[in-house]
């Protein structure tokens, strides 16, 4: 049996998605800036598309909803705009995010730091997010931007969002928000919560890869990060991939539907907290930033003694798909800053294990991986030369 | 960056078989207890190492025996990685057998050979070598316990990169030899730098003693002033040739030959001539000048003077110089 339980690396692409797409490839494949019928032929779905992403994040319709490659460009596109507007050629000089953010944010203002741009990275506490209060004491005359994920795609964490929101309307200050990891797992409002910008990838929600969106409240357009063309009114220039457009909006129709939320609030969170009290009931296990205020398919797991990254090799040689943010996993030996950012137990930062399930995932697919886990961690746990000699400080969180 | 930078696989596919069946089944894990050490007729020896680049830590257990010092029983304990693990389970492999001596001369760089599945194809990604150093420096940690020393004493050179092994006292001589400008180049000549990277400059994911930035900074000075002592003593010598004289001692040198030579013929003319750079175009030595006053638009700039310069700087100074007015 292939189990796959890394749904906020990636998901598989809903076959309904995919059948509203395979038309754009060979039979309806015209420029959709050309005059003749070709490319006007690709108009209605490009339009229905629109009209499923303002819907599904209940955008207004005097609203922009931009059509990028990823939200690794959206979010560039919202940092990067904002500096050439309100830092170079404006009087602000200072951005406030958190730690914990996709790299796609932190590495961009890592960048604008090197420009002399002022950025405050708010920490985490130990529930892996943060209150709205350190938003306001951070923000100053000079801010240009508050940045400010939805959900962690680690913990799976919710961002207090609307309070942060309207934190930054009262100070006027403009507010983004990366929802990569919040479509299709919690409502996404952006006129509930004072949003300015939010940036989505289609890829986490089924939809296809190389494809995103940017919102952007009317009123705070931005320079643009790609110039040519006049696409996308000339917010961002490039022939638009009608494929997959088509296939981002099928995907967030599909994805964001009272019912589509309802089944993830019910049977996804179902199938999480089976997975996970099955783990918890292994000794020394906890979920890491805890079990409360987050999304219903993610769970980040301690397993004292097992490191990550030997950990998923057990688990892919059972083919269950899995990920860590451990250090000895990635390419560069570092440990993922949000397993950095709990900072208390250093234990953590190698031996997290993520599972972030999807609504394709069964209960057989479930019974199947907390076997092979259990079977795992015993192996690695008779290996292990900390666990034996540890203190035992954890406590299952049950 | 090139071709083979732009899709990283995953570092998986890099294991070799060896790793993977280590990984999978590692035959020299679990402990030795002082029972067991006691029947085996042998002294329990047991250490800790951790792995600041990571988080890995590994636990070797000895069973030697007093007298020969062999190692009669070796395992492991590990938390950490599957390379981790593969590369514990084969160093604690090749202490058997050995003498404490003998084992402290294992070096990360033989525990990941004997992973290999092919002499010639590295048995891991060269972020993973880190993890055979942590093998290499438990057995140190082993032999020191059992002979009651300090691990470092089983150093006989300052090592800069562990990885690959490379001493300071190599990279000096290879940077000095190859006459090294770059990072890229000591990695290219020694692997220095190739694998977890950390020794390249600070900032990494270790903090080293040293870095490779810096040791080519102070390299690199230390060559230019044994060039330029040398250069002076060959000049105070009257030994000196074109070829080994710093740039400020050849613009001396042909100021002084134009001064003697040739400026008083321009200038009988109202004319004149400034050197404006020397550039090295080996084989040849390309000598920039400039004409002044009555030279300056003279058309005999670029034959017949020109040539009379030149030919006196080829006869007095180095047959390979060329002149040319700018």
């Amino acid at each position: 049996m292939e189990v796959y339980l890394d749904n906020n690396a990636t998901t598989k692409v809903d076959p309904e998605v995919f059948k509203a797409m395979e038309p754009f490839f060979c039979h309806i494949y015209g420029n959709p800036n050309s005059l003749h019928k070709f490319g006007a032929g690709t108009h209605p779905k490009m339009v229905e598309a629109l009209n499923y992403l303002y819907e599904g994040i209940n955008a207004a319709d005097e609203d922009d909803i931009i059509i990028t490659a990823n939200a690794t460009e959206s979010n560039n596109t919202v940092l990067k705009g904002i500096w050439i507007d309100k830092i170079l050629n404006g009087n602000k000089n200072h951005i406030i995010t958190s730690e914990v953010e996709h790299p796609a944010i932190t590495a961009t203002c890592r960048f604008l730091e090197s420009q002399g741009v002022s950025v405050t990275y708010l920490s985490v506490n130990e529930e892996g997010t943060l209150d709205a209060q350190q938003v306001k004491d951070y923000i100053r005359e000079d801010t240009a931007l508050v940045s400010i994920m939805w959900a962690n795609n680690e913990t799976g964490k919710l961002f207090p969002i609307k309070e942060i929101g309207e934190i930054c309307k009262e100070a006027g200050v403009p507010f983004h928000t990366d929802a990569t990891q919040a479509i299709g797992k919690v409502p996404v409002d952006v006129q509930a919560t004072n949003v300015t910008y939010l940036s989505l990838s289609a890829h986490k929600f089924h939809g296809p890869k190389g494809v995103g969106a940017l919102y952007v409240k009317k009123g705070f357009e931005l320079t643009p990060l790609l110039h040519g063309g006049e696409q996308m009114g000339g917010h961002r220039a490039g022939t638009v991939d009608v494929a997959s457009m088509v296939g981002m909006g099928v995907a967030m129709k599909l994805a964001t539907s009272k019912m589509a939320l309802a089944y993830e609030d019910n049977h996804v969170r179902k199938l999480r907290d089976k997975l996970e009290n099955a783990i918890l009931e292994i000794p020394d296990t906890i979920v890491i930033g805890g079990k409360e205020n987050r999304t219903p398919n993610t769970t980040l797991i301690s397993i004292r003694g097992v490191e990550g990254e030997s950990m998923l090799w057990d688990l892919n040689q059972k083919t269950i798909g899995a990920s860590t943010g451990s250090a000895c996993a990635s390419e560069d030996l570092e440990a993922n800053p949000v397993m950095n950012a709990f900072g208390s137990d250093s234990e953590l930062a190698h031996t997290g294990v993520r599972f972030s399930l999807s609504r394709f995932n069964t209960e057989e697919e479930i019974d199947y991986a907390i076997e092979i886990i259990k079977n795992a961690v015993t192996r690695l746990r008779n290996i292990s030369s900390s666990y034996a000699y540890t203190p035992k400080n954890h406590v299952s969180q049950l | 960056m090139a071709k083979n930078d732009l899709i990283t696989g995953s570092i998986w596919d890099e294991y070799s078989n060896q790793v993977i069946r280590r990984m999978d089944n590692p035959v020299y894990q679990g402990e030795i207890t002082e029972e067991q050490a006691k029947e085996m007729g042998g002294k329990l020896i047991v250490a800790d190492f951790g792995a600041e680049s990571c988080g890995d830590a590994v636990r070797l257990y000895w069973c030697v025996e007093e007298g020969t010092d062999k190692i009669l029983d070796s395992r492991f304990k590990s938390f950490g990685c599957g390379t981790a693990i593969a590369s514990s389970d084969a160093m604690a492999e090749l202490c058997i057998g050995k003498s404490v001596d003998e084992a402290v001369k294992i070096t990360n760089i033989d525990v990941e050979k004997a992973l290999r599945d092919h002499p010639d194809v590295p048995a891991v990604p060269p972020q993973k070598m880190h993890c055979s150093v942590m093998a290499y420096d438990v057995i140190k940690k082993a032999a020191a316990t059992y002979k009651g020393v300090d691990m470092e004493s089983f150093e006989e050179e300052f090592i800069v990169c562990e990885c690959a092994r490379v001493s300071l006292a190599t990279l000096q001589e290879v940077i000095k030899i190859n006459d090294l400008k770059t990072v890229e180049e000591i990695t290219d000549y020694t692997k220095a730098g190739a694998f977890c990277k950390s020794c390249i400059k600070p900032g990494g994911h270790e903090e080293k003693e040293m870095y490779l930035v810096d040791i080519l900074e102070n390299t690199r000075k230390e060559m230019d002033h044994d060039r330029m002592k040398t250069a002076a003593d060959a000049s105070a010598s009257g030994e000196s040739s074109f070829d080994k004289m710093t740039i400020v001692q050849r613009i001396k040198l042909i100021d002084s030959i134009l001064d003697s030579d040739i400026r008083p013929m321009l200038m009988m003319d109202g004319g004149n001539m400034e050197i404006i750079d020397i550039k090295e175009n080996i084989p040849h030595y390309d000598i920039y000048i400039r004409y002044l006053g009555a030279c300056s638009g003279c058309a005999s700039g670029d034959t017949g003077t020109l040539y009379a310069i030149e030919s006196v700087l080829k006869q007095r100074v180095d047959e390979n110089i060329r002149v040319l007015p700018i």
